[in-house]
C-alpha cells in the first residue's frame, strides 16, 4: 500500500483545494494518468499518478479546502508494493521540523520553508496591536488576502481613472503570475490590461514614456529581481526627468511586484531591493506589511504624480488581514506603530514586520516590552515616528530582509544617531540577511535569512 | 506582412531625377531658414563652449540639419511627440523651441528650458511636443515607443517621432521596442540618423550589418534608406511613413544617411577620420548648400536669402545675449522639482 500525498505545486504553496478526483476506489491507474485536480490561490493543476496500481481508498473528498501539503489524500495498492506517489512539479521536503536553535541566531529547521511558522503565526494580529489610526472606528472590516487587496486597489483606481492601465508579463490572460491581477482583464479588456513580451527593459521604458505623456501606468514585474534589467528606466528615465526638465515632465507611474526572498529559489530570485530604490531622489518607495496597507498605499501610489516603486512580498500574498471597505487611501510617508512598548524600539518593513510582532509577543512573556514601528514607506522615510519611539524606549533594533551593509537599517540607525543620540542607552543593532548570496539548500537558506529568532536575539543584546 | 525594406533616393541627384520630391519656393525658404538657424546656433554654442560658458558635454548637430527639418515638416505641432538622444539641439530648434531658452539651458541659467538643471542633453518642451533630450544611449527608443503607445491608447491619431543614431541602433532595448511597436501596431516613426560614427567607432567597426533600415525586418517593420543631406528626400519619406502610422498600420524605420561635421562632442578631436573625408562631405553634400541650389532653381532672389541670413544672425545673437545675461538658478532651486507635490 502506498500513500498518495497532497503535492506542493509551487515553492511557496502550503495548502490547497482538492477540486476534483478523476478516479475512484477500485480504478486501476498507470503512471502519467491524471488522477485529480488541485487548486491553489495561484492556479489549478492536474495531479498525475507516478506509479501503477489500484486505488485502494480516497481519503480526502473532492471539494475539500485547505488540504495541507503532504497530507495523505489517497492510498494506492501497488502490484509490486512499490512507492506510488502523486507527482509534484515543485516538491518541497516536509520532514518534521526540528527544534529551533538559538546559537546560530537563525531558525534552522529541517523544513523547506524555515520561516513558515513565523508567517502563519504573524497572520492573526497580536492582541496588543494598536488600532490603525487611519481606519475610521465605524469602518466595516473585510478579511482580505494581500493578493486581493492589491487587485482591489488596482481595479478601483482603474474604474476611477481612465488613464490608469496595467502592463507586465502574464498580467492579462494568465491572470498574473501570482494571480494579483485576477479578473482585471475580464473587467477592463486588453486595452488596459496588457500582456507584454519578456522584455523588462523595453516595457519599463514604454511605461515611462506613456507616463511622460500623461497616462498612469502600473508596471508589474514578475519579481523585482527581473527589474534589474529595467532599473535604468526606473532611475534614469522615471526618477530624474522631473528635475532635469525643470518641473515640466512628470512620470506618474507605479512599478510593482514581489521583492525579496521567496522560498528555495536561490540567489537570483531572492534579492531585497529596498535600499537600492530608497537611495534615489525622485522615487517614492513603499513596502507594505498587511493587506489594509497594501490596498491603501497602492491606491495612494497610483494617484501620486511621482514614480513609485511598490515592493510586495511573495510569501505574504496569501495572508489574510482586515481591510476597511470602501475607498481606503493611506498617506505615503507615514510609519505606523504596530505595537506599543517601552523597553526597545524595533523598526521593520514588509514581511519583517510580522517577525518583529512575533518577537515582541514572545519577549512580552519574558517581561520585555517591545515597540514595533512599521516603516511602511522607505522614501520618504518617516524618521519622526522612529525618533519619537526611540526617545521613549532609548534602544533600537532595525530589522530588514536584505543585506546589512549600506542598507535600510544603516539609514535608520544614522537618522536616530543624528536626531536622538543623547537618548540612546545602548548601541543600536541591525538584523538583516547574512552577507552572502541567498543559498538554495534549505538549512543554509534558513541560516541566511533573518527571522523572529534573530530579532529576539538582537533585542536581548541591546538590553543586556 | 513584412513588406520588403526599400532603398530610395540616390545621395546627390535627387533634385535632378524626374520623380524627385518637389517643394514650393516658400517651403524651401522655410526649410532654409530652419537649417541655417540650427547651423548658426550650433556654431555659437561651440564658441560659448570654448569660452567656458557652456560646461559638460556638448554634442553639435552641424551637418545633420536636413534631417530634423525634413522630419519636422510632417509633425503636427502640439499633437505629435518628438524624442531624441543627447545630440538634441537641432531637434529642439526644428520643433519650435525658443532659441533663447535652449541657449540659456546650455549656459546653465534660470532662463533655460529646464531652469538650468538639465543642460545640453536634457531639455523638454511640452507645448511643441518635444519629450527630450535623453542622455542614456537608446533609452529614448523605449520611451518614444511609450509615447506612441499613449497615442494609440488615447486613440488620438498622434505619431511619435523617435530619433536615434547608428550607435544606439545596436542597443538591446531598441529591439525590445521594435517588437512591441509592431506587435501592438504603435504609431512610431523610428528615425535612425546614421552619421557613420558612434562616437569614435565607425559603423563598419561596430555593426555586423550596416544597412540599418533593415533592422526591423525580423519584426516585420518596413524600412527605407534616405539621403539625410537632402531635406526634400527626408520630408518625402517621412510623409509616407506618417501616413501609414496615422492610418493604424504601425511603426516604420527610416535610416537617414547623414554626417556630422564636428567631433562627437566638443572634447573629441575626431582623429578616427581624415580631414579629407570631412572636407569632401562639406564640399559635395552639404545640406544647406543643397537647399540653396534648390532655391536657385526655384528662382529665389539673393535678397530673399540674405534677409533670412540676417534674421537668423540676430535671433542667434539675441539668444547668446540672453544666455549670458540670464542669472544662474537661485540656490533655492536646488530642492525644487525633485517631486511633484501630490494634490490628494
Amino acid at each position: 500500500m502506498t500513500d498518495i500525498l497532497m503535492p506542493a505545486l509551487s515553492p511557496t504553496m502550503e495548502e490547497g483545494t482538492l477540486t476534483k478526483w478523476h478516479v475512484k476506489a477500485g480504478d486501476v491507474v498507470k503512471a502519467g494518468d491524471v488522477i485529480a485536480e488541485i487548486e491553489t490561490d495561484k492556479a489549478t493543476m492536474e495531479v498525475e499518478a507516478v506509479d501503477e496500481g489500484e486505488i485502494a481508498e480516497i481519503l480526502v473528498a473532492e471539494g475539500s479546502e485547505n488540504v495541507k501539503v503532504n497530507a495523505v489524500i489517497a492510498r494506492l495498492a501497488g502490484e509490486d508494493g512499490g512507492a506510488a506517489k502523486a507527482s509534484s512539479p515543485a516538491p518541497e521536503p516536509k520532514a518534521a521540523e526540528t527544534s529551533v536553535t538559538q546559537d546560530g541566531g537563525a531558525a534552522a529547521s529541517g523544513s523547506g520553508d524555515p520561516e513558515k511558522k513565523d508567517v502563519t503565526a504573524a497572520a492573526p494580529a497580536p492582541k496588543t496591536e494598536l488600532k490603525d489610526p487611519e481606519i475610521p472606528a465605524d469602518a466595516k472590516l473585510v478579511k482580505t488576502t494581500i493578493r486581493d487587496a492589491l487587485r482591489d486597489a488596482m481595479a478601483e483606481e482603474m474604474r476611477r481613472d481612465e488613464a490608469v492601465f496595467l502592463m507586465g508579463e502574464e498580467v492579462a490572460q494568465y491572470q498574473g503570475a501570482y494571480k494579483v491581477s485576477r479578473e482585471l482583464l475580464q473587467e477592463f479588456g486588453d486595452r488596459r490590461v496588457i500582456d507584454t513580451p519578456i522584455t523588462e527593459y523595453g516595457f519599463a521604458g514604454v511605461g515611462v514614456g506613456a507616463a511622460m505623456s500623461g497616462l498612469k501606468p502600473i508596471v508589474e514585474f514578475m519579481t523585482f529581481n527581473f527589474a534589474m534589467q529595467a532599473i535604468d528606466h526606473i532611475i534614469n528615465s522615471a526618477a530624474k526627468t522631473l528635475y532635469m526638465s525643470g518641473g515640466q515632465i512628470r512620470a506618474p507611474i507605479v512599478f510593482r511586484g514581489p521583492n525579496g526572498a521567496a522560498s528555495r529559489v536561490a540567489a537570483q530570485h531572492s534579492q531585497d531591493y529596498s535600499s537600492w530604490y530608497a537611495n534615489v531622489p525622485g522615487l517614492k518607495v513603499i513596502t507594505p506589511y498587511d493587506a489594509a496597507d497594501a490596498k491603501g498605499l497602492l491606491k495612494a501610489a497610483i494617484r501620486d504624480p511621482n514614480p513609485v516603486v511598490f515592493l510586495e512580498h511573495e510569501m505574504m500574498y496569501g495572508l489574510e488581514f482586515d481591510v476597511p471597505e470602501g475607498d481606503y487611501v493611506l498617506p505615503i510617508g507615514k510609519a505606523k506603530v504596530r505595537r506599543e512598548g517601552i523597553d526597545v524600539t524595533v523598526t521593520a518593513h514588509s514581511r519583517m514586520v510580522g517577525f518583529a510582532l512575533q518577537a515582541a509577543e514572545q519577549l512580552a512573556g519574558e517581561g520585555i516590552s517591545v515597540e514595533v514601528v512599521d516603516l511602511r514607506t522607505l522614501r520618504p522615510l518617516d524618521h519622526e515616528t522612529i525618533v519619537k519611539s526611540v526617545k521613549k524606549t532609548n534602544r533600537l533594533v532595525s530589522a530588514e530582509e536584505g543585506w546589512g551593509p549600506m542598507g535600510v537599517g544603516a539609514e535608520v540607525v544614522a537618522r536616530v544617531i543624528e536626531h536622538a543620540f543623547d537618548y540612546l542607552d545602548a548601541p543600536p543593532l541591525r538584523v538583516h540577511q547574512e552577507d552572502v548570496p541567498l543559498p538554495y539548500a534549505a538549512n543554509l537558506e534558513a541560516l541566511s535569512l533573518p527571522g523572529t529568532d534573530k530579532i529576539i536575539k538582537a533585542v536581548r543584546a541591546v538590553l543586556a | 506582412m513584412a513588406r520588403a525594406a526599400q532603398k530610395t533616393s540616390d545621395s546627390k541627384a535627387s533634385a535632378k531625377i524626374p520623380n524627385a520630391p518637389t517643394a514650393t519656393k516658400e517651403e524651401l525658404l522655410a526649410y532654409y531658414r530652419e537649417m541655417v538657424l540650427i547651423r548658426r546656433f550650433e556654431e555659437r554654442a561651440g564658441q560659448l563652449y570654448g569660452m567656458g560658458l557652456i560646461g559638460g558635454f556638448c554634442h553639435l548637430y552641424i551637418g545633420q540639419e536636413a534631417v530634423a527639418v525634413g522630419v519636422q515638416a510632417s509633425v503636427k505641432q502640439g499633437h505629435d511627440k518628438i524624442i531624441t538622444g543627447y545630440r538634441d539641439h537641432g531637434h529642439m530648434l526644428a520643433a519650435g523651441m525658443d532659441p533663447k531658452e535652449v541657449m540659456a539651458e546650455l549656459t546653465g541659467r534660470i532662463g533655460g528650458s529646464s531652469k538650468g538643471k538639465g543642460g545640453s542633453m536634457h531639455m523638454f518642451d511640452v507645448p511643441t511636443g518635444f519629450y527630450g533630450g535623453h542622455g542614456i544611449v537608446g533609452a529614448q527608443v523605449a520611451l518614444g515607443t511609450g509615447l506612441a503607445f499613449a497615442g494609440k491608447y488615447r486613440g488620438d491619431d498622434s505619431v511619435a517621432f523617435v530619433y536615434f543614431g547608428d550607435g544606439a541602433a545596436n542597443q538591446g532595448q531598441v529591439y525590445e521596442s521594435f517588437n512591441m511597436a509592431q506587435l501592438w501596431k504603435l504609431p512610431a516613426i523610428y528615425i535612425i540618423e546614421n552619421n557613420q560614427y558612434a562616437m569614435g567607432t565607425s559603423i563598419e567597426r561596430s555593426s555586423s550589418t550596416t544597412e540599418l533600415y533593415m533592422r526591423g525586418s525580423s519584426f516585420g517593420i518596413p524600412g527605407e534608406q534616405v539621403d539625410g543631406m537632402d531635406v526634400l528626400a527626408v520630408k518625402d519619406a517621412v510623409e509616407r511613413a506618417v501616413k501609414r502610422a496615422r492610418a493604424g498600420e504601425g511603426p516604420f524605420i527610416l535610416e537617414v544617411k547623414t554626417y556630422r561635421y564636428r567631433g562627437h562632442s566638443m572634447s573629441d578631436p575626431a582623429k578616427y577620420r581624415t580631414k579629407e573625408e570631412v572636407d569632401e562631405v562639406k564640399k559635395t553634400r552639404d545640406p544647406i548648400e543643397h537647399v540653396k541650389m534648390l532655391l536657385d532653381q526655384a528662382k529665389a532672389s539673393a535678397d530673399e536669402i540674405k534677409a533670412i541670413d540676417d534674421e537668423i544672425k540676430s535671433i542667434v545673437a539675441e539668444a547668446v545675449q540672453f544666455a549670458q545675461e540670464s542669472p544662474e538658478p537661485d540656490p533655492s532651486e536646488l530642492y525644487t522639482d525633485v517631486y511633484v507635490e501630490a494634490a490628494q
